[in-house]
């Protein structure tokens, strides 16, 4: 045992007397949260666009106004003939044009019908029918009010209620998912790196040869990261009760035994690639170009898994991302208890079992 | 000049030893680029629907017909009581509850008016609101057929006016997301590769104690860092030039605009990811901690390029600091160039900023280099 706590010791030495990797390992879960929480939201806003007024009279002035008071759009420029249209849209900074009709005002007073026309630049197709969706409504609420002495019978009204998100805030989207990635980074990159670092300087054959058993080599290099691991956890739920009154509604104490299963979970993952991977090189690629994209991408993180190609649902059950990230939510913003995320919870526990015994047979002793 | 052919002779043969990494600089990110681009869309497809009808008539149901035929709504399940729909709602079965009042069709035909109550899971709260948009649209076109039957002559004494409006979507007319991404993520795997592989290159050396050998040789400065970066640029236009052959053929990605400026923006860019990934292995000692800072800033400029979610929403501080992030220019020039067929003049500003940063960038790095220990 007293062997074992020197071999921790000297485990955290190394960790501590690299500034700059510590630097990061504390700087990038703060970074992370600061950003998703004041810049990064996948709200579509000030959206700059173009008109094209043909007819200039005071019912487009008066919609006009309302746009420009919106703050789902800034307009850019006044335009005075579609030709333009293609050169402004080719700079990319413009993202749609709205098209009023020659005399709008008396088609809609004569004929009771105007039209608009909406051209919006649809590399990006979902700003495009966001801001499709935007315009239409706004045109409608004129309407609406232009038709306000006239009672339309028969109507039917849907209410819509938001739950878990009354704001609808991304940021509450976005914290399971940063916390998530950090930690199956900091924890599964860390640990494969700094196994594989003692295999490409030759001190593993070192360690190999001391009285440590091969098992307290791997549990000394793993703790740390642990500690570590368990800190930033922490760093990311403060910051994002204080800062962004994201609420706990379910218990603390379950939010942390739950992270501390998924960060051994990464752990063992970290070790599975230390065990295949002969330089920090190979290790980095695995850890990095194999689990970064796959994380951020099929975890449910910023892409809703419903609405993925079947086969890509099958794959995102196999990343454990994504039940740690269906926990987070559901304790964070459902406050459930055991009872409802028990399954979730039996899956990331069975997957860490899977990953260790694999880790243990593909673990070799002796070096070749 | 023969100095450098022999370094990049070197450094090409190293590479191509080395059998466990080949596969991961080449495969990897090409399997994750036909991958990832099919997972990446906010495209809100297969909503999970449920609905508590109180009504039971056949007018609601008619309405629940109009979700069932609806494709973006997946009809899982019905509920006898709002306690069962809420319980399924925190268990994560369903995200939309649409609950028709008892009486629903009495009281539209008796008040002339009736409410709907929708509960929706808001935790992605762009999601929430397209779906709210949808169900909007479901009920509101219900409503319309059902007034045309209903309304009486009487009921028309004005008639309401009317402001339509006719959407038309440019360059991408059936709205696919892949067309949008795949460009994105492309640009994503190049600069990844390249700066990952050039941060850790020399450091390597430097860990294994084989930089001090090639300090005392004779070679040059520019000589070397030449020789340590030209094969890992060549590497990343060999990559642009399989991912762009996988998008057109894979993914029948349109090229509008012209190939010769998009690899001459390329080979520009490349330039300043491979200064970047100089300057970091210059300033670490050990590969973990070169791979640490490219990772973390790898990150941010990721997150920060518009590539996921769109920078005009950003507050005005953040938009600030993306003009310093080389990524969202690259990803930028990618879309115009390759989807709108922007020309030289068009992404004039782009290609000036990433010439300066390229020569900046590569100067700090040249600069910071030193032969001594």
């Amino acid at each position: 045992m007293k062997r074992f706590i020197g071999f921790l010791k000297k485990e955290f030495y190394h960790i501590f007397r690299d500034k700059r990797s510590l630097f990061i390992l504390f700087g990038m879960p703060v970074a992370q949260i600061m950003l998703f929480g004041f810049a990064i939201t996948n709200e579509i806003n000030n959206v700059n666009i173009a008109i094209l007024d043909k007819s200039e009279d005071v019912t487009t002035k008066e919609i006009i106004n309302k746009i420009s008071s919106s703050t789902y759009f800034t307009i850019e420029q006044f335009i005075i003939n579609e030709a333009e249209i293609e050169t402004i849209f080719k700079k990319g900074k413009i993202k749609a044009v709205l098209i009023f009709e020659k005399d709008f005002s008396k088609n809609l007073i004569k004929e009771n019908n105007a039209s608009v026309q909406i051209i919006t630049d649809a590399t990006d197709p979902n700003t495009a029918s966001t801001i499709s969706n935007y315009a239409n409504s706004m045109l409608q609420k004129y309407q609406q009010e232009v038709n306000k002495s006239i009672e339309i019978p028969y109507q039917i009204i849907p209410k819509s209620r938001m739950i878990f998100n009354q704001e609808l805030k991304s940021v509450f989207m976005f914290v399971p998912g940063v916390m998530t990635i950090i930690l199956m980074l900091v924890s599964a990159m860390m640990t494969s790196i700094s196994i594989t670092r003692e295999k490409e300087l030759g001190t593993m054959e070192i360690l190999l040869v001391s009285p440590l058993k091969p098992f307290q080599v791997i549990i000394g290099k793993v703790v740390p990261y642990i500690f570590l691991s368990i800190i930033n956890a922490i760093v990311i739920v403060l910051l994002s009760i204080f800062i962004f009154e994201m609420p706990v509604q379910g218990s603390l104490l379950l939010l942390g035994v739950e992270s501390v299963i998924f960060i051994v979970n990464a752990l063992s993952l970290g070790i599975l690639i230390s065990t295949i991977s002969a330089t920090q090189q190979t290790a980095m690629m695995v850890s990095l170009m194999g689990l970064m994209l796959p994380v951020i991408l099929l975890s449910g993180f910023i892409f809703p898994i419903n609405s993925m190609p079947e086969i890509l649902q099958v794959i995102s059950n196999v990343i454990p991302a994504t039940w740690y990230i269906i926990i987070l939510k559901g304790i964070m913003l459902k406050g459930v208890g055991l009872a409802i995320i028990w399954k979730e919870t039996l899956i990331l526990v069975a997957m860490t079992l899977f990953f260790i015994a694999l880790s243990i047979k593909k673990y070799k002793i002796r070096l070749e | 000049m023969k100095t450098i052919l022999y370094i990049v002779q070197k450094e090409f043969k190293q590479i191509f030893r080395n059998k466990a990494m080949l596969p991961l600089i080449f495969a990897l990110p090409l399997i994750q680029l036909i991958i990832l681009s099919n997972a990446a869309t906010f495209d809100i497809k297969n909503i999970k629907f449920s609905y508590i009808d109180n009504d039971n008539t056949s007018f609601s149901r008619a309405l629940i017909d109009k979700f069932e035929a609806s494709t973006y709504f997946n009809v899982v399940s019905n509920f006898s009581s709002e306690k069962i729909a809420s319980s399924a709602m925190l268990k994560g079965d369903v995200d939309v509850i649409l609950e028709i009042p008892s009486y629903f069709e009495r009281d539209l035909l008796k008040n002339k008016k009736t409410d709907l109550s929708v509960i929706i899971n808001a935790i992605d709260g762009a999601a929430a609101g397209v779906e709210n948009v949808y169900i909007n649209q479901i009920v509101r076109s219900f409503n319309r057929n059902a007034q045309a039957k209903l309304m009486q002559p009487s009921d028309l004494i004005n008639k309401p006016k009317n402001i339509t409006s006719i959407t038309s979507f440019w360059y991408n007319k059936t709205l696919n997301y892949k067309t949008f991404m795949v460009p994105g993520i492309l640009v994503l795997l190049v600069t990844m590769i390249t700066l990952f592989l050039s941060g850790m290159n020399i450091v390597r050396e430097k860990e294994i104690g084989t930089l001090e050998q090639m300090n005392v040789t004779p070679i040059k400065k520019h000589q070397f860092i030449i020789g340590k970066l030209f094969p890992f640029w060549v590497l990343g236009m060999l990559l642009l030039t399989i991912g762009l052959i996988i998008a057109s053929v894979l993914f029948n990605v349109p090229m509008v605009g012209s190939l010769g400026l998009m690899y001459l923006y390329t080979s520009i860019y490349i330039l300043v990811i491979l200064g970047m990934g100089l300057f970091i292995s210059n300033y670490t000692d050990t590969q973990q901690q070169a791979m640490f800072i490219a990772w973390f800033f790898i990150v941010i400029f990721i997150l920060m390029s518009g590539l996921f979610t769109p920078i005009e929403s950003m507050p005005q501080w953040a938009q600030f600091l993306t003009e310093f992030n080389p990524i969202k220019f690259y990803v930028e020039v990618m879309r115009m160039v390759m989807l709108k067929g922007s020309s030289t003049v068009d992404i004039l500003p782009q290609f000036t900023k990433t010439l300066v940063y390229a020569i900046v960038m590569n100067g700090l790095a040249v600069w910071s280099y030193k032969k001594t220990t």
